[in-house]
């Protein structure tokens, strides 16, 4: 069994955790019942770092009260949570994760754009932060425009790397010069210097810190890559937590305080979601892709290869970010997935107020389509910077070294993408468009449309956005937290299977078979044609085990035209399947496009008929 | 959401307002506790480090890096001016000679033996920070600035691109239904805060650059005007620094949007008097909302009351703020505890609230703010 990371020496039995988030402030009691951990109740509230509140406790107490009145049990006095549990009031133990803060933002520096520099990006982001830029000697800016982009931004930190132990110095140290000079300034409090973690050449530590003691805060850790083929992030991300807990999670208003309320550090939400989905694919030995759409930022949590990778997509989210998600998709490619006409300015008027307004909720049919429309377009681009960043090391020489990387990951060298979604073995989504949709096929066909999942791929969502307290809870009682995360937390959706493809010359032909036996006996034998989508009910727990055959020139894994048996499970939305193709081409002509997502959503049963053919029919 | 609401935006006639002033790095206070001090009033002060100038002299003199201190014609802390010969070296028994030449006035920071590069800083630059309300200073924050109380009208507005102005009010809109046109702009408003009705035209953004208005607030504006104006979109909401002409604040969004009966009486009552306005908005933690302040305004008789916020009750005065009802007044008559289920499907917490028509409707509490007196 997993040994927790802190042990509080005592029993636990009930446990309350929240998430302050940047814009709902969510509460889980979990309780131990018949030797099982499971969630009781859940409440929520949004999150009060704005006037007249300006303290994130307020929102937790407002979603903790709700648990309090559903189950009728008092867990809250006037200095916070009641523990231990008394009786029939307070918990064993109360844990928290926040992003209220605004969230932890660095600047990475190293040498080469494409090895240090990113070694240090991949560090960066996997420690939860947002990279708001990357400084390299060859990243093709002059250096006066390095050293003023340097001073403009403020960050909460820097992480510097380059170079190899052993290796040249005057490089890293170059860059370490720029940076003296440019002497940048914290986000927040002038009164202290800028924390600045070195885990660069450990040979030239000593001229660093002759160049930038003086002017920052210098800590110094491992190199990240002490030789060209390793690469080691652990001990730069240890120390970025470290240095985030002391500055910035401490700057969310009321953040002290709820830090008083509980035994362990609180963590920051997406690592709490990475260690989660780390875990996942660890303990069940597969490949894991996690994703948490945010209000703020999109995080992508991947698994492959046995190396975890997160990005998180800074400014990519459907509430105080929303408008960015216009910004960079660009508004048609939001309103190719709307299967009613709607005036532009109109939209972009909406979407605007969603932003000055980010805790509203959609109220008609209408405006949730428009958000779910929003939220494909922010996976795929979150999808797409995840992809680029999740690879192999770059600067590998393809000699006996790269034998050597072979060993270790067993992958091919250089820049390829360790991302294979057509040996995907789980999409698991969270976050309140994903987790919140009213119809759980709503989730599916966004994580579709998202990621365009290929083959044969089972997916799931976080059933009420609970896997940051459940990462968090994995640090003090790993045993509690898979057993919620297996019971009331991982949604198992159901499998798509989804051929490889272009649209073929014939048009609409069928282009997969499936044949096998369903769980009652009957046989199962259905085809698919290019541009169909079937949904079909194979309850959770069912198995079925097919034979799917594509035609020529599509691929379900096995390569174009080769069957493939697999055995699918069933979930809450059944067994999917997508003949769209890969990659994913929506029709260009409006009507037709409109005409196709309308017998898509119908064929999957995603909304309510009647408002829907009211909506379309308007 | 059984506890939760949303804050409305702050209209009064009557606020204490404690405005923090303060400079990103440490900074020379120039008054003191107790001092009266006006909009203009430079209240913090400091030097910005200068630009640094990086040259790479191993290069240039095509030297290794430990060789270019000794070719240096300065050492660290020397001034320098532009056009300097700061370091010379030569090669080929003499023949070659190369100069390094400075690119600026300044100082020498630093010469690296390890990479070879010389750092040179500009002059530094006066950084200040001006009151920007009219009151008195009651705190200071050491080495970064102070804290000016301002007793006086106060509106807060939903967003807000530009940044801090001063100038007169001149409320040129009939009906808080009624948009903000060109033809209501003239001479008159050079230098002044322009309040319309339901809507900033972009006709009125493009005649009031050009008169100099100061600032212009609606309730509300459409995207693609402010698309125009600022020349780019506006990706996340943090704004305030834009490089433009005239600010602008809008009070209910983006649209057409009436502005809301109370705010439109206030302007009305304060139409002519001189104002603080900021642009500045930021919509996550830290939250700032743009504001207009009218300091030292002491209402005859109070006919706005102020109201202490007790959260969501029958009878609270609210704003809704998403479609179908979108910049709707009304007022809560019935708060059911039971989830519900709306025509998404979503089961959510409702309130039914009677709109100023007497329509009563059922709307997710999410999606109301209070009106904040």
């Amino acid at each position: 069994m997993t040994r927790p990371k802190y042990d509080l020496g005592r029993e636990i039995n009930s446990i309350l955790a929240t998430d302050c988030g940047s814009t709902t402030t969510k509460a889980i009691l979990i309780e131990k019942r018949d030797a099982v951990y499971r969630l009781v109740v859940r409440g929520e509230a949004p999150t009060t770092v704005e006037k007249p509140f300006e303290d994130v406790t307020a929102g937790a107490r407002n979603a903790i009260r709700e648990i309090e009145e559903l189950t009728g049990r008092k867990l809250l006095d006037d200095k916070g949570i009641i523990t231990p549990r008394k009786g029939d009031s307070g918990v064993d133990v109360f844990l928290s994760t926040s992003s209220a803060g605004g969230g932890l933002q660095m600047m990475v520096a190293g040498v080469v754009k494409s090895m240090t520099a990113e070694s240090a990006e991949r560090a960066a982001l996997g420690a939860g932060a947002i990279v708001m830029d990357v400084i390299a000697v060859n990243d093709g800016r002059k250096i006066h425009q390095k050293i003023q982009r340097i001073r403009q931004l403020r960050p909460d930190m820097m992480l510097l790397s380059g170079g190899i132990d052993g290796g040249t110095q005057k490089h890293v140290v170059a860059i370490a010069e720029l940076i003296a000079a440019a002497e940048p300034k914290p986000r927040l409090g002038v009164n202290f210097k800028l924390p600045i973690i070195y885990a660069g050449n450990q040979d030239a530590t000593s001229e660093v810190a002759k160049t930038l003691g003086a002017k920052m805060d210098l800590r110094v850790v491992a190199n990240l890559r002490p030789v060209l083929e390793t690469e080691v992030l652990g001990p730069a991300r240890e120390e970025i937590h470290r240095l985030f807990m002391e500055h910035v999670m401490a700057q969310a208003p009321g953040y002290d305080k709820l830090v008083k309320w509980t035994p362990v550090p609180v963590m920051p939400t997406p690592a709490a979601v990475g260690s989660l989905v780390e875990t996942v694919g660890r303990q069940r030995g597969i490949t894991v892709i996690g994703v948490d759409i945010g209000g703020a930022t999109t995080d992508i949590f991947s698994f492959f290869h046995d190396t975890f990778n997160r990005t998180v997509s800074a400014n990519l989210g459907l509430s105080y970010s929303i408008c960015n998600v216009l910004l960079e998709a660009g508004l048609a490619r939001i309103a190719r997935w709307l299967p009613f006409t709607m005036d532009e300015g109109d939209l972009r008027n909406r979407i605007r107020n969603k932003m000055i307004r980010p805790t509203t909720v959609p109220q008609t049919l209408e405006e949730l389509l428009i958000e779910q429309a929003i939220a494909r377009e922010a996976l795929a681009l979150a999808f797409v910077h995840h992809k680029s960043l999740a690879t192999g090391l770059k600067g590998v020489h393809h000699g006996g070294t790269f034998d050597r990387f072979m060993d270790q990951k067993g992958l091919a060298p250089g820049a390829q993408s360790l991302i294979d979604m057509m040996r995907l073995g789980l999409l698991i989504g969270s976050g309140g468009v994903l987790s919140h949709a009213p119809r759980r096929v709503q989730a599916a066909l966004m994580l579709i449309d998202g990621f365009e999942p290929c083959g044969v791929t089972p997916l799931a969502v976080d059933s009420i956005f609970m896997m940051p307290q459940l990462g968090v809870l994995a640090t003090v009682h790993p045993e509690a937290s898979a057993q919620v995360f297996d019971r009331d937390c991982l949604i198992r959706l159901g499998w798509v299977v989804a051929p490889v493809g272009q649209a073929p010359a014939k048009g609409e032909v069928e282009i997969m078979r499936l044949k096998g036996t369903l769980p009652g006996g009957q046989a199962f034998n259905e085809g698919l044609k290019y541009g169909q989508m079937k949904r079909f009910p194979l309850g959770e727990g069912d198995k079925l085990t097919v034979q799917i055959n594509p035609t020529h020139g599509f691929d379900v894994g096995a390569g174009p035209g080769r069957a493939v048996e697999a055995q699918v499970e069933g979930g809450v939305c059944g067994l999917i399947l997508d003949g769209r193709g890969r990659p994913l081409a929506l029709p260009e002509d409006a009507e037709t496009r409109a005409k196709k997502l309308i017998e898509w959503f119908r064929s999957l049963d995603c909304y309510p008929a009647e408002p829907f053919k009211r909506l379309i029919e308007r | 959401m059984a506890h939760a609401y949303t804050p409305g935006l702050k209209v009064t006639d009557q606020a204490v307002l404690r405005k923090q002033r303060r400079l990103p790095i440490v900074a020379d206070i120039l008054v003191k506790v107790g001092d009266q001090v006006e909009p203009c009033t430079v209240v913090a002060r400091t030097s910005l480090l200068g630009d640094p100038q990086t040259l790479n002299a191993a290069n240039i003199l095509s030297l290794l890096p430990g060789e270019v201190r000794s070719a240096m014609k300065v050492k660290e802390g020397d001034k320098v001016s532009t056009g300097d010969i700061i370091g010379l070296s030569s090669s080929l028994f003499g023949m070659v000679k190369r100069k390094l030449v400075s690119p600026c006035d300044g100082t020498v920071e630093r010469i690296s033996d390890v990479s070879g590069q010389i750092t040179l800083r500009e002059p530094p630059t006066p950084l200040e920070v001006a009151a920007y309300v009219s009151g008195k200073v009651i705190e200071i924050i050491p080495k970064e600035g102070v804290v000016v109380e301002a007793v006086g009208a106060y509106i807060q507005g939903i967003f807000g691109v530009g940044g801090e102005r001063y100038g007169a009010i001149r409320l040129r809109a009939k009906a808080p239904d009624k948009p903000l046109l060109a033809s209501d702009l003239d001479a008159d408003c050079q230098g002044a805060i322009v309040v319309g009705g339901s809507l900033i035209t972009g006709e009125a953004i493009e005649k009031a650059a050009k008169l100099g208005v100061y600032a212009l607030v609606a309730g509300g504006i459409i995207d693609t005007d402010l698309v125009k104006y600022l020349g780019c979109d506006i990706g996340v909401a943090i704004t305030g620094h834009e490089d433009v002409p005239t600010t602008l604040m809008v009070t209910e969004g983006f649209g057409p949007m009436r502005m809301a009966d109370r705010t439109f009486a206030l302007f009305k009552t304060l139409d002519g008097l001189e104002a603080s306005i900021t642009g500045a908005t930021q919509i996550r933690a830290g939250v700032m909302r743009p504001e207009i302040i009218v300091s030292g305004y002491r209402p005859p008789q109070r006919h706005i009351e102020a109201q202490v916020t007790e959260g969501l009750v029958p009878g609270t005065p609210i704003r809704l703020i998403r479609e179908p009802y979108f910049g709707r007044l009304g007022v809560v008559v019935e708060l059911p505890p039971e989830l519900q289920v709306i025509e998404t499907e979503a089961h959510v917490r409702i309130l039914k609230a009677k709109l100023a028509g007497g329509e009563v409707v059922t709307v997710p509490r999410a999606n109301v703010e209070i009106i904040e007196g």
